[in-house]
């Protein structure tokens, strides 16, 4: 059986210096250029669905799946509201919101839609599809962050939307939003003057950017926790990110990975990376931590004899 | 002129839960009711707010997040709907709010001369918070004064519980030290749950009080604790200890409202007012009050 249609992946920060103020510094601009590679290579792409996962949508009660057929608001973001508003009106694929809600359910997770009008969409799916899809050619699906997800339930999210998107006969584009490194200068700067918050921050931004150039994602999926660990601010549980990306497009190390851009954003770390899958490989690691397939909750274990 | 002074402190907590059970007219979602013990606590609070004499509310939300220092409203008028993130289905509030844009850039200017970094908020497009409309909302259903919103600096995220202290203390001071200069008189509210472990899982009537109780107890046990100690006046020690409540609980005191509102009123010795405590969605909520004025100041609970 061949597996869903994901023509490749991208991997993009949320921050919205390069939807606002590219001409900032330099480093504002090859960021903006980098979003504007990906956007060529979607519209040339025969892709029919954006999915879209943001670390800068939370949710608690479940996994939450934009489903209005049009949402439409001007967003304006909580730090860096002095550079302007952005108006967006977008496309949603309603029909596959349904069904990824559905295929979450049926592994176990819990998931609803939203389709409310108002609803605030956050910083960082606004700006990748404004950059990404300026014109709505393509419709697109935004599913949330659970705070308090771990890797279990971010992989058979991940799942989910691979479900979805076979079933649907999509030919998808998975966009992952997030940054390397998360800390932020606390201070107002020149943003010609900006810079990776720490040389440990910038070091480990590099060390994860080989491996997305070597098309290993799914050795950055089995090294999140290291990754939290270094170089993540800790206001969630884990960095997820990698664990969805890597469960939705299949759990391997086999893309041509193509890093377009690296560049501080206000301190941390934003990269703008592609991985479409191939069919050479750096070589399969063996991994010791359970592949899950179905989300069963909490598992308790004081009531197992352990005491 | 005369000097200003803050005239109560609240704490206020913003579940959505409470203004959507509620059923004002400017929220879009319909309810049966549900979490009285709170909701009659936050009306016997609104009643007493109606007896004092006061021009301004200075609201500390954990819902307008900022990590670039501390951000403050900065313009007059702020009219849209306000719909939450979490809880689409029970909120989405259209508010019309008027701000004390005087006042505030009072408190941005006496922050920045102590050393805090801070900000001014005024781009028109931007929406006010739910945490700030639900707590306001809920003392002054009227919306008859006017508002100063100061976002949460989220350094503890940075940090450590202790520097996010030291930061709320030294906000809360200047922030006193402001209403002081303006001739004003403030009600203070710092809105956020004690314990804010959420369930993850609704039940397909969110009013259904069957379903409600607090996450685990342990959760329950500290916001007694906490409770206990407001009750007895001991609120330096309620600060001393905060940082260990927080990462427990991981309570959304977190972001500094309770520390910064205790600080700007010199961490009172005196028996907070208790309005009642419910949990809401398993998260601990607390209503309570802090009356420097002895002659009305009440045993409420």
């Amino acid at each position: 059986m061949t597996g869903p249609d994901i023509l490749f992946g991208v991997y993009c920060p949320p921050h919205p210096q390069p939807l606002l103020s590219p001409e900032a510094s330099d480093g504002y601009g090859k960021l903006r250029d980098a979003f504007e590679t990906c956007r060529k290579r979607i519209e040339e792409s025969e892709a029919d669905l954006i999915l879209v996962y943001s670390t800068t949508w939370p949710s608690i009660i479940g996994h939450q799946i934009q489903a209005h057929p049009e949402p439409e608001w001007v967003h304006v973001d909580d730090d860096f509201h002095f550079l302007g508003s952005m108006p967006y009106k977008f496309r949603m694929d309603v029909e596959f919101a349904e069904a990824f809600r559905d295929a979450a359910e049926s592994r176990g997770l819990q998931s609803r839609t939203v389709a409310y009008d108002g609803f605030p969409i956050d910083t960082g799916s606004v700006v990748a599809l404004k950059l990404l899809n300026p014109e709505n050619r393509i419709p697109a699906c935004i599913v949330s962050s659970n705070m308090y997800a771990n890797r279990a339930e971010t992989i058979v999210l991940g799942k989910s939307a691979r479900d979805a998107i076979q079933e649907q006969g999509k030919k998808a584009v998975v966009v992952v939003v997030s940054s390397l490194s998360n800390r932020m200068f606390t201070e107002h700067i020149d943003p010609t003057e900006d810079g990776i918050h720490s040389a440990k921050d910038d070091e480990w931004n590099r060390k994860i950017l080989e491996f997305f150039d070597d098309g290993r994602l799914e050795d950055l999926s089995q090294l999140s926790r290291e990754i939290h660990g270094q170089i993540r601010v800790q206001k969630v549980v884990a960095y997820k990110p990698a664990w969805w990306m890597s469960a939705t497009m299949g759990q391997h190390n086999n893309y041509t990975g193509e890093v377009l851009a690296y560049e501080a954003l206000h301190g941390s770390g934003g990269a703008v990376v592609m991985l479409t899958p191939a069919s050479g490989s750096v070589g399969d690691k063996e991994f010791d931590e359970d592949d899950v397939e179905h989300y069963h909750g909490d598992r308790g274990v004081l009531d197992k004899g352990a005491l | 002129m005369a000097k200003g002074e803050i005239v109560l402190g609240c704490l206020a907590p913003h579940p959505p839960h409470v203004v959507y059970a509620e059923n004002p007219e400017q929220n879009e979602a319909f309810s049966e009711g549900g979490w009285e013990t709170l909701r009659w606590g936050y009306n016997r609070l609104a009643r007493k707010l109606k007896t004092i004499d006061y021009d301004a509310m200075v609201i500390f939300t954990p819902h307008w997040q900022t990590y670039i220092g501390t951000h403050f409203l900065g313009l007059p008028e702020f009219k849209s709907k306000s719909v939450d993130p979490v809880f689409p289905n029970i909120f989405r509030f259209n508010y019309d709010i008027s701000v004390d844009v005087d006042l505030a850039e009072k408190m941005c200017k006496v922050a920045g001369e102590s050393g805090i970094v801070t900000k001014m908020m005024r781009n028109p497009d931007f929406r006010i918070d739910y945490g700030t409309i639900t707590s306001c909302h809920m003392l002054n259903p009227e919306w008859d004064r006017p508002l100063v919103t100061i976002s949460s600096n989220r350094n503890a995220h940075y940090y450590s519980p202790e520097v996010m202290n030291e930061q709320a203390s030294a906000l809360g001071e200047a922030c006193a030290k402001a209403i002081e200069e303006s001739g004003k008189k403030v009600v203070l509210i710092s809105s956020h749950s004690l314990s804010h472990r959420h369930f993850v899982t609704e039940s397909p009537l969110p009013e259904d009080m069957s379903r409600e109780h607090i996450y685990n107890h342990s959760q329950y046990v500290w916001d007694m604790k906490l409770v206990d100690l407001m009750r007895e006046g001991k609120m330096r020690e309620v600060i001393d200890i905060m940082p260990e409540f927080t990462e427990q609980t991981i309570a959304e005191t977190e972001a500094g409202g309770l520390t910064w509102m205790m600080a700007a009123m010199g961490y009172p010795d005196y028996p907070a007012e208790i309005y009642g405590y419910q949990s809401v969605i398993g998260t601990g909520n607390l209503i309570a009050a802090w009356d420097p004025m002895e002659a009305t100041r009440e045993v409420v609970l």
